[in-house]
């Protein structure tokens, strides 16, 4: 028994390891076969490569693609970012009458198979004759950013103080400015967190846009479309270079928020 | 069991409210200061949003679901319930599959992501950030690179599929029928599937359960230690119910997705390895039978808030909309 006592957390550590090793497995292998010598079928290792570092702009439907992938992402961040955060805002902030049917309405979104979520805009789409393409895609990726923002941001700003913002009233600011020096720096960091979440939700999505894309086609689309043909090691070089762009990207914004909480 | 839960959740709780102290009792109370009408303005572009978005094409979907007649000829509105009977009885085994597939993944993710929640949560000490970080880290990259990353791991001629005929656990995967009768591969196989729903979906366990272990009050954990005098114990009667919220949570986050999905039935398995997402997919792209295709649809849903129903029941709903 004491012998299983010591054992055990070295056996848990182990064990998280282990799952650690099964989580980064198929990121060495994308990172790796980024450098494989090898033209289009990049299923066996042949050699180490520089080539599709050097060449993978040379791909116009993959650029094309990924230019397509970054400008939706980045519209519907925005949009999703400013609808949410303002619901989030009104449920920690207030109570009223409706809170939790709109609370309800946050949640459904998140707990319905993408299949139905991309159906069904789908269903609609055709039922108005609006045909699919990149403000199809924009309206379906806000749709489920504006659930991740809403629910994020409630978390974060969720026990903040906000008599501050009372005693920025109480000193004379009008609700505007208040809002401006006092409430919207509180609630920022929550609210960047969100974006880069909605960012890269929207990014990787593919279910709900496979249904809503029309013949534009997304990163995700063009790995899928290509996948059956074979595809190059430039696309593992995108695939690295998105994780290494998202990585460097989460490191600055909490390196920002460390700074920013250190007192000056 | 869920008598020292709720115990142990009533302290917790206490104690949680004795150190927030006055500043959240403010917070939950109304504004003072702001009109009545401002909440509605604030939630009314969003709500309209999600009504608009969310809730009329579900309405389009039930529309469709019930219409007569064929592309060609184009589709009527009519209440034609044969499509849901036809859409149950074509899909049946693909429905099912679906569901088993997700419960077994949704078990696999909790089996892997228990620990290492736990493990991040008790044992991280300075390196909880790094950690935690490292297991969101390789969901960066595209879904369907990683997808396509596990089809080369699990590919005929790779080391995986070789040592696992050497050690002859091709007879052990078939009597768990993870593998077909006889197979000598991975690929096109039921655990390459659920392998790949398991290893997708699984930061959704992991985070959640860390959250709800994260919260856990630790001089709770060390009197458990102490009353019970025994580090198991301790764990079954204190850490395991206070975490249960986060294991409900986590595993809605993984199994919602994994039965809807159908990447990782098209890209690591074979035709005996068909899931509803596959079915709805190939009606509305490759029959355009929009009706057949949104009966599908529906039923999924359904069944899946029949689910999500009963299992919220069972445990109860509070820690469930956050």
């Amino acid at each position: 028994m004491t012998v299983l006592r010591r054992l055990a957390p070295r056996l848990l550590d182990a064990w998280a390891g282990v799952a650690l090793l099964y989580l980064f497995t198929p990121i060495f292998v994308i990172v790796a076969f980024s450098f494989n010598d090898t033209g289009r079928f990049n299923l066996i290792w042949q050699g180490f490569s520089l080539d599709a570092w050097k060449q993978w702009t040379d791909s116009e439907p993959l650029t094309d693609a990924l230019t397509l992938s970054i400008k939706v992402a980045a519209v519907s961040t925005l949009a999703a970012t400013v609808l949410g955060s303002l619901i989030a805002l009104a449920l920690v902030r207030h109570r009223f009458t409706g809170s939790g049917v709109t609370n309800l309405l946050l949640v459904l979104p998140l707990t319905t198979p993408e299949v139905v979520l991309g159906s069904s805009l789908l269903s609609l789409f055709i039922d108005l004759g609006v045909s699919r393409g990149f403000w199809t895609i924009v309206v379906a990726h806000t749709l489920f950013c504006v659930s991740y923002v809403a629910v994020t941001v409630k978390a974060r700003i969720r026990g903040f103080d906000w008599t501050l913002e009372d005693a920025a009233m109480d000193l004379g600011a009008a609700p505007l400015r208040t809002f401006r020096l006092v409430t919207f720096p509180l609630i920022l960091p929550g609210i960047v967190a969100a974006a880069l979440l909605s960012f890269a939700l929207s990014i990787d999505d593919f279910i709900i846009t496979f249904f809503n894309s029309g013949n534009e086609q997304t990163f995700p689309l063009y790995i899928y479309a290509q996948q059956r043909r074979g595809l190059g090691p430039e696309v593992n070089v995108v695939a690295t270079l998105v994780l290494v762009v998202s990585f460097g990207l989460s490191i600055a914004s909490v390196v920002v928020q460390r700074l920013r909480a250190r007192p000056a | 069991m869920v008598r020292p839960a709720t115990r142990a959740g009533r302290i917790e709780r206490r104690i949680a409210r004795a150190e927030r102290g006055p500043a959240d009792a403010v917070d939950a109370g109304p504004s003072r200061r702001g009109r009545r009408s401002t909440p509605y303005l604030l939630v009314g572009p969003g709500v309209a949003w999600l009504v608009l978005l969310f809730v009329v094409p579900l309405g389009s979907l039930l529309v469709t679901s019930l219409k007569t007649g064929s592309f060609a000829e184009g589709f009527e509105t009519a209440v034609r319930l044969r499509n849901y009977s036809d859409a149950l009885s074509e899909s049946w085994e693909a429905i099912k599959r679906s569901f088993v597939f997700a419960l077994v993944a949704t078990l696999a993710a909790a089996a892997i992501g228990y620990p290492l929640a736990y493990v991040i949560a008790f044992r991280g000490g300075r390196y909880k950030g790094l950690l935690l970080g490292l297991v969101v880290l390789p969901f960066f990259t595209s879904f369907l690179m990683r997808t396509l990353a596990w089809k080369t791991i699990l590919s005929d001629s790779g080391t995986l599929n070789t040592t696992v005929d050497r050690l002859h656990l091709f007879g052990a995967l078939e009597f768990l029928r993870l593998v077909p009768e006889g197979s000598d591969r991975l690929l096109q196989t039921n655990i390459a599937v659920i392998g790949g729903l398991t290893y997708n979906f699984l930061p959704f366990m992991v985070l959640p359960i860390y959250v709800s272990l994260e919260k856990i009050d630790r001089r709770l954990v060390e009197a458990a230690r102490d009353l019970y005098s025994n580090a198991f114990r301790a764990f079954r009667k204190v850490v395991l119910p206070l975490s249960i919220p986060g294991v409900m949570a986590g595993s809605l986050l993984t199994f919602i997705p994994a039965a809807g999905d159908f990447v990782n039935a098209e890209l690591l398995g074979g035709p005996q390895q068909t899931m509803v997402g596959n079915r709805i997919q190939s009606r509305f792209f490759e029959q355009v039978d929009y009706p057949a295709a949104a009966s599908l649809s529906f039923v999924l849903m359904a069944l899946i808030l029949i689910g999500v129903l009963l299992y919220a029941r069972l445990l109860g709903t509070e820690e469930l909309t956050g």
